[in-house]
């Protein structure tokens, strides 16, 4: 039988401090834990749930809470055509949502228009919303979702995240 | 294997003036005055028993006078009887009356007609647009529409911009030609 080792005293790592950058450690509970909010529109949408599902496993990458609720969710994942009609309401969820946010257009639609050229369908989500990720793929295979997500990741650790967050207050500072 | 309904067509030709009637693989289709259609609909599913409106749509003969056509097709449920009725209403006066009172599913088969085409339909309860976005200028599905769309501004409500078409617009071109002939591609 294994013997089960007390909980001691590690002067190794006296107290489990760890020293880092403030900015480090935000963007990396952040980046690690970005819930997605599912705007699925269209065909990419199932490839979307393809992704939250066992066999590719989005939880891998912390990102396995589909919030139903812009309010819960931190990056907007835009699965599918925006038509006209669909792009108030996505608009809308995307005010929505706290600060901070991401946005990933995933698939040609929702970046481009895709084959969709005419007249009631909106010619890539960033003439409403910024977006951060562009995802190609008709639709993406949820492998390329999750490269997307792997670069987010990446990019959110190179964000001034201290500054984001109070860019009033040091404005002020710098008077 | 004919489901056309030979009674009901004579029926119909001694109750009411019919413009034209065209027999095609079984099917007919009856021209009649836009004026009588509410009349003729209530016929059709009272003494015709014709219960179900299986479609209703919108055509634009663009260049004739008049210019937009209304298509009903109908359906007996019993008997599998089919009858299409058409009628044609003026580019000037766009109005026909709806037939949501006889048939409920009418209200948004109207509501897309209206939509696309701009044919008003008198009576319905609720009128309108089901597809674009309500305050959009044009109707696009008119022929003179362009296929990418023109551009539209309301101020804090939405916007539509013509989309970029770089030669096409890429349709199939319906010949018998091998299929790189026919496939969408932009085409000088």
């Amino acid at each position: 039988m294994a013997e089960i080792a007390p909980v001691t005293y590690d002067s190794k790592i006296e107290g489990n401090v760890v020293f880092t950058q403030l900015d480090a450690a935000m963007n990396w509970m952040r980046k690690n834990s970005l819930w997605p909010m599912p705007m699925g529109l269209a065909c990419c949408a199932i490839e979307l749930m393809a992704s939250a599902s066992a066999r590719f496993d989005i939880a891998r990458f912390g990102s396995e809470v589909m919030r139903f609720s812009p309010r819960q969710s931190d990056v907007m994942i835009v699965a599918g055509t925006v038509t006209y009609k669909m792009a108030l309401a996505v608009k809308r969820i995307w005010d929505q949502m706290p600060e901070p946010k991401w946005c990933i257009a995933m698939g040609a639609c929702a970046s481009s228009g895709g084959m969709y050229r005419s007249y009631s369908v909106l010619q890539g989500i960033d003439h409403l919303i910024p977006v951060d990720i562009y995802i190609s793929g008709c639709p993406p295979r949820p492998e390329a979702l999750i490269e997307g997500l792997l670069r987010l990741q990446r990019k959110i650790e190179k964000e001034p995240a201290l500054y984001n967050q109070k860019k009033a207050l040091f404005e002020d500072m710098a008077g | 294997m004919s489901h056309s309904p030979k009674a009901a067509i004579s029926a119909l030709e001694s109750q009411f003036k019919i413009l034209s009637k065209v027999e095609f693989r079984g099917e007919t289709t009856l021209s009649v005055e836009p004026g009588a259609i509410a009349d003729i609909c209530l016929f059709c599913r009272d003494s015709l028993g014709f219960n179900f409106l299986t479609d209703l749509s919108g055509l634009d003969h663009f260049g004739e006078d008049p210019r937009f056509e209304v298509a009903y097709e109908l359906y007996n449920m019993e008997r599998g009887e089919w009858l299409r009725l058409k009628t044609r209403v003026s580019e000037d006066l766009p109005e026909i009356h709806s037939v949501t009172s006889v048939w409920p599913t009418a209200d948004w088969h109207e509501r897309e007609a209206f939509d696309m085409y701009g044919i008003r339909f008198t009576g319905h309860p609720d009128l309108r647009r089901i597809l674009m976005w309500e305050g959009y200028p044009f109707h696009p599905l008119r022929k003179d529409f362009p296929l990418g769309g023109k551009p539209s501004e309301m101020p804090d409500v939405a916007f539509s911009a013509a989309a970029p078409l770089e030669g096409g617009p890429f349709v199939t071109v319906p010949s018998t030609a091998t299929t790189k002939d026919r496939e969408p591609r932009a085409r000088g």
